[in-house]
């Protein structure tokens, strides 16, 4: 029997690194600078717990400039997730809907931006205040 | 006819380059070089329709509207999955332009896809409305007040075009994957404050290939033509489906997902 015979194109397997996804591929490749800065803090905590001198050789890694480079690659990644991630959260979340009107997707974001904002600036006062 | 303005003083060359297949003949897809006059006015659609008319034949693609209603014309239009009878010929001058079949999906002919997965997705979704309790003609209408309605309205926007399953990873992984079209239109009614059938629908958000097969790329939204959203219909099924997922221990067995009850037809 002779009848259409469908074709069906290979699956792209580098679909993520070439625009328009590659705004994603960034989103979810700096998942690992959240992760990092969880695992450095997770070791803190667990020097701390370990005594005296395994909390301050703890301490002195952070100060060395191998952490220091990390850190600024830490922080840069963590900066790009934070965008990226507050301009999907909008289409995480049901419509929100005040007063009968939609409220459009960018307020949203710029809302969830300004106070992660807002939490980085007070934590960086609360730091600087508990300084000895 | 639209194409005999472009045998006008006015009108430019472009050369549109088109993925061709004619199964009968054709191992593989072959791109195809048209030489085509156009004026500013001329949408890509109108230029197929030139080829068609004065080039070849034997050029085979969908239309019916020509104004982004019947959701027939979706193809990939420079790389990006687009409504031909939306998109302009000058915007693409000097070209060469491409123009593919829709990603994603099986070939037929030419620009023509398969689209019946596509329709059993659509099937499969219990795509009408099944009321809370059911009210005899002389109750009257089921009201609902402007807010309730704003929580569905753009999800019942949705013109079936597949443009968001061209742009969805995702979905070219996994052919099976419900797909942002059909779960922007699961949505449109489980958001329906009149529905009462969101534990049926839950059913499909929560399996293999439901809302969990969504990795939130979201290029499904940039591309709709009708500002659908279909990522905010997936990734807020989610949440939906997290929630349902853990309320499930505090409810009764007779209870059914998100405090609706199954009032399905009698």
């Amino acid at each position: 029997m002779s009848g259409p015979r469908p074709y069906v194109r290979p699956a792209e397997t580098l679909w993520w690194a070439h625009p328009p996804y590659l705004a994603y591929t960034l989103r979810e490749a700096t998942g690992v600078a959240v992760a990092g800065y969880a695992l450095v803090l997770l070791a803190g905590l667990v020097s701390l717990a370990s005594g005296e001198r395994a909390y301050d050789a703890w301490l002195d890694f952070l100060k060395s400039p191998w952490s220091l480079a990390l850190h600024a690659l830490f922080l840069i990644g963590m900066i790009v997730h934070v965008w990226t991630w507050f301009r999907i959260m909008p289409k995480t979340m049901p419509r929100l809907v005040i007063g009968g009107r939609l409220v459009p997707q960018n307020w949203i974001t710029a809302v969830g931006l300004a106070m992660a904002t807002a939490a980085f600036i007070i934590i960086l006062l609360v730091a600087e205040w508990m300084q000895p | 006819m639209p194409s005999d303005a472009a045998a006008g003083p006015a009108s430019r060359d472009i050369v549109i380059e088109i993925l061709r297949y004619r199964s009968e003949t054709d191992q593989k897809p072959v791109p195809q070089a048209y030489r085509v006059p156009f004026t500013d006015d001329m949408s890509v659609l109108q230029g197929l329709q030139y080829i068609k008319d004065h080039l070849d034949g034997t050029l085979s693609f969908r239309w019916s509207c020509r104004m982004a209603i019947c959701g027939s014309c979706g193809m990939m239009i420079g790389g990006e999955p687009k409504l031909a009878c939306m998109t302009f010929l000058r915007d693409y001058y000097p070209g060469p332009l491409t123009v593919e079949p829709l990603k994603h999906f099986p070939i037929e002919r030419d620009l023509v896809v398969t689209v019946g997965g596509f329709v059993k997705k659509i099937e499969s979704i219990y795509p009408y409305l099944i009321p809370k309790t059911l009210r005899r003609l002389d109750e009257g209408e089921y009201l609902q007040t402007p807010s309730q309605l704003a929580q569905y309205e753009p999800f019942s926007d949705c013109i079936n075009c597949m443009l968001c399953y061209a742009a969805c990873p995702q979905f070219g992984e996994n052919p099976d994957f419900i797909g942002p079209g059909a779960m922007a239109l699961l949505q449109r009614y489980n958001g329906d404050s009149r529905d009462g059938a969101q534990a049926k629908r839950m059913e499909i958000v929560h399996a293999d290939n439901g809302a969990w097969s969504c990795t939130a790329v979201g290029h499904c939204s940039d591309v709709c033509p009708k500002q659908v959203d279909p990522a905010n219909a997936v990734n807020q099924n989610k949440t939906n489906s997290a929630v349902d997922f853990f309320l499930r221990f505090l409810r009764r067995p007779s209870d059914s997902p998100l405090g609706a009850s199954d009032g399905g037809a009698p």
